[in-house]
């Protein structure tokens, strides 16, 4: 019933899905980005080995289709909002792989002049309105954003991205209930990677379908199949459509799977998922789905690959020396940006 | 100069700050249809819309955060809590999100949002509903907290707090709503953040205090000059960033110090301002600062018992003798 009501509200899903496939040069478009999150986190994963990295630091390994497909259908002028696992997310909006690295290895050139860190990139100039490391936390705050662009007129939209566990905490029905109470133009976007650290969905949700929860916000909603990231783009699309047009706000539960383990030191499986199980996800890995999929209707060949993955690999590395070699933030840093100077 | 009273000049400094700027929006329980559960925000819905003055469900975690996502994208959020007591639930908004917002995206999101209510205890609300909480919040970094124990204080602290780029906590007083003062119509009434006020001049020892405290420590003045003492009041109104200056020149004056505070001692407000006394004013001083506070127990509802329980005139008359050693 649940995911009726999304179609129902969508008489034009036929030329939504064209427009979420696109062309060869948007796909083309779409595999870059993913393997250039692909390289970035392999290289963080490398950088956190070897201490250039320090604290938490969450890789997106496995879920790039969501952040990438998601975002690739917004305008600059909306909003992105996420948790702590958006390095991913940070790059698809346009954030330079520079100055994601340069903030995780805690220089000033980082997006966040070093402050953040690997939890909370921002960038304002990208309307990436951060990351946020108190899980469910910031689903108000999307709230709020939907509120001020209603409160102005405007027709943005903020896309909020979290994950599964989020759905059981407060703040997710606090947040949800405003915004579907006020019409709000929000899409609140759950990466069900299955797991909140150890804890698998089911052992933490009284329901397992959680798109399901919209029901009691009586918001439309719908389930995505992450890996795919047309798939994820068309979703979006449709419930951007319900949020420009009827400033409608939307639940959606694209269902993904992370390939590494919660934080730099989870081990990949072994205590709460097995090897079979991960093993068996990672068939689906959303570069390889696309990239399929660019062969059999692209002529996409396998030497583009890896010309593409060339070079990005360059990318990466280009990010790393740059991170590399900016410098620590000065120590007047410390006692800067604690409150906005107000006495001029 | 018009007598009001400071539930009035909160809704005078509401109102003209909204007419100034229509980035300015209140948002809590009640504000809107039921005119403020404290009827602070009387009238404000006829005069502004639902759009400006909007009533939330019960559900202070989730407006406060909605309050930090307005202000994230340039509104200028008021968020009122029907009373601190249950702003607890929205702590994590307010200290996560509000007060670092700004530092951890190295300086890309300012915060300027108010979020108000009332502290501390009234009358018989017993345990859950009389407690103050200025200690929790002036302790965070990122956050300025003022007190305004008068109507001139708690328009213009107001009036402050609102035009400030920055988070800005203002604790009202629940028992301070009907209190009266002068307060000027004719000029634009602004207190400075962080400027503490000698709210009346003495020379044998300094209270030291701020918001509903502002009244008993005037009663206690009231009762030592009978006995011939001076005691000055210093109103620091401010708790962050505190005016330690204003501290530091009453205590070279009067030698004296007593802190007196509405809520709990352990870790309160008035331990920060004794530490402060006692490194940079340890030369000027003739005896220890003592702290007048809340018993250490919850709020009882017994009459007998929340009257034992409070810091009061009294106790404060008592503590300043003691400073003077004249308690014997
Ligand atoms: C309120 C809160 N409780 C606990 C934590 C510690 N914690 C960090 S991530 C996490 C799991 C969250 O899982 P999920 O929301 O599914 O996101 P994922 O990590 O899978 O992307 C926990 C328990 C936290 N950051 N915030
Ligand atoms: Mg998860």
């Amino acid at each position: 019933m649940a995911e009726k009501k999304a179609s129902d509200q969508n008489g034009a899903t036929g030329s939504v899905e064209t427009a979420a496939r696109g062309d060869a040069a948007l796909r083309r478009d779409l595999l870059r980005q993913m393997l250039l999150i692909r390289r970035f986190e392999e290289r963080c994963a490398e950088a956190y080995a070897i201490g250039k990295i320090g604290g938490f630091c969450h890789l997106y390994i496995g879920q790039e289709g969501v952040g990438v497909g998601a975002i690739s259908t917004l305008r600059d002028d909306d909003y992105v909002i996420t948790s702590y696992r958006e390095h991913g997310q940070a790059i698809a909006r346009g954030m330079a792989p520079r100055a994601v690295m340069a903030e995780l290895f805690g220089r000033v050139d980082g997006c966040s002049k070093g402050k953040g860190g690997s939890m909370h990139l921002f960038d304002r100039n990208l309307n990436f309105l951060g990351g946020h490391g108190i899980v469910g936390a910031h689903l108000p705050i999307a709230t709020g954003v939907g509120f001020a662009i209603k409160y102005r007129g405007g027709d943005q939209v903020c896309v909020c991205f979290f994950g599964e566990a989020a759905v059981n905490n407060g703040a997710f029905h606090e947040a949800l209930n405003m915004a579907a109470l006020w019409k709000l133009p929000v899409i609140y976007l759950i990466e069900n990677n299955r797991y909140g650290m150890g804890t698998a969905l089911e052992r933490a949700s009284a329901i397992n379908d959680i798109a399901e929860r919209a029901c009691s916000y009586d918001m439309p909603n719908e389930v995505v199949d992450g890996q795919d990231v047309l798939a994820v783009r068309a979703a979006t699309m449709r419930a951007l459509q319900r949020a420009r047009s009827d400033s409608i706000p939307t639940l959606l539960e694209v269902r993904t799977y992370r390939f590494m383990g919660h934080s730099m030191s989870d081990a990949v499986s072994g205590t709460y998922r097995t090897k079979e199980e991960l093993e068996e996800h990672m068939k689906r890995d959303p570069i390889v789905v696309l990239r399929l999929m660019m062969e059999q209707g692209d002529g996409w060949t396998e030497a583009d690959t890896s010309k593409l993955d060339d070079e990005v690999k360059a990318v990466v590395q280009d990010a790393w020396d740059f991170a590399d070699a900016s410098p620590e933030p000065p120590i007047e840093a410390l006692y800067e940006d604690l409150l906005v100077d107000t006495t001029s | 100069m018009p007598t009001i009273t400071y539930r009035d000049a909160l809704n005078h400094a509401l109102r003209e700050e909204m007419q100034r700027d229509d980035r300015v929006f209140l948002m809590g329980e009640e504000v809107g249809v039921y005119q403020g559960a404290y009827k602070v925000s009387k009238g404000m819905l006829q005069e502004f819309g639902e759009m400006r003055v909007v009533d939330t469900p019960i559900t202070e975690l989730g407006f406060a955060g909605v309050g930090v996502g307005a202000a994230m994208v340039g509104l200028r959020p008021i968020i009122e809590f029907m009373t601190w007591n249950f702003a607890l639930l929205a702590l994590d908004q307010v200290v996560n999100s509000a007060a670092k917002m700004l530092y951890m995206s190295g300086g890309q999101y300012p915060m300027a949002m108010v979020f108000r209510g009332p502290n501390g205890a009234a009358l018989q609300l017993s345990a859950q509903h009389s407690q103050a909480w200025e200690s929790w919040l002036a302790h965070i970094p990122g956050l300025k907290v003022v007190a305004p124990g008068t109507p001139y204080d708690a328009k213009g602290l107001l009036k402050s707090a609102i035009r400030d780029d920055n988070p800005v906590i203002v604790l009202e007083g629940e028992m301070l709503y009907n209190t009266k003062g002068d307060v000027p119509d004719s000029e634009e009434v602004l207190v400075p953040l962080g400027k503490a006020e000698v709210k009346r001049e003495g020379s044998d020892v300094s209270l030291i205090t701020w918001g509903k405290m502002v009244l008993v420590a005037q009663q206690a003045a009231e009762q030592l000059a009978k006995e011939n003492i001076s005691a000055e009041i210093v109103d620091l109104r401010t708790l962050r960033p505190m005016d330690v200056e204003a501290i530091a020149a009453s205590v070279s004056k009067t030698n004296r110090a007593v802190v007196v505070e509405e809520g709990w001692a352990v870790a309160g407000v008035g331990a920060h301002v004794a530490d402060f006394v006692q490194r940079e004013c340890f030369d000027d001083l003739d005896a220890p600062v003592l702290r007048v506070h809340q018993e250490d127990v919850p709020m009882p509802y017994a009459k007998n018992l929340e009257r034992a329980a409070k810091p009061d005139a009294k106790k404060t008359v008592a503590a300043a003798k003691k400073v003077l050693y004249l308690d014997t």
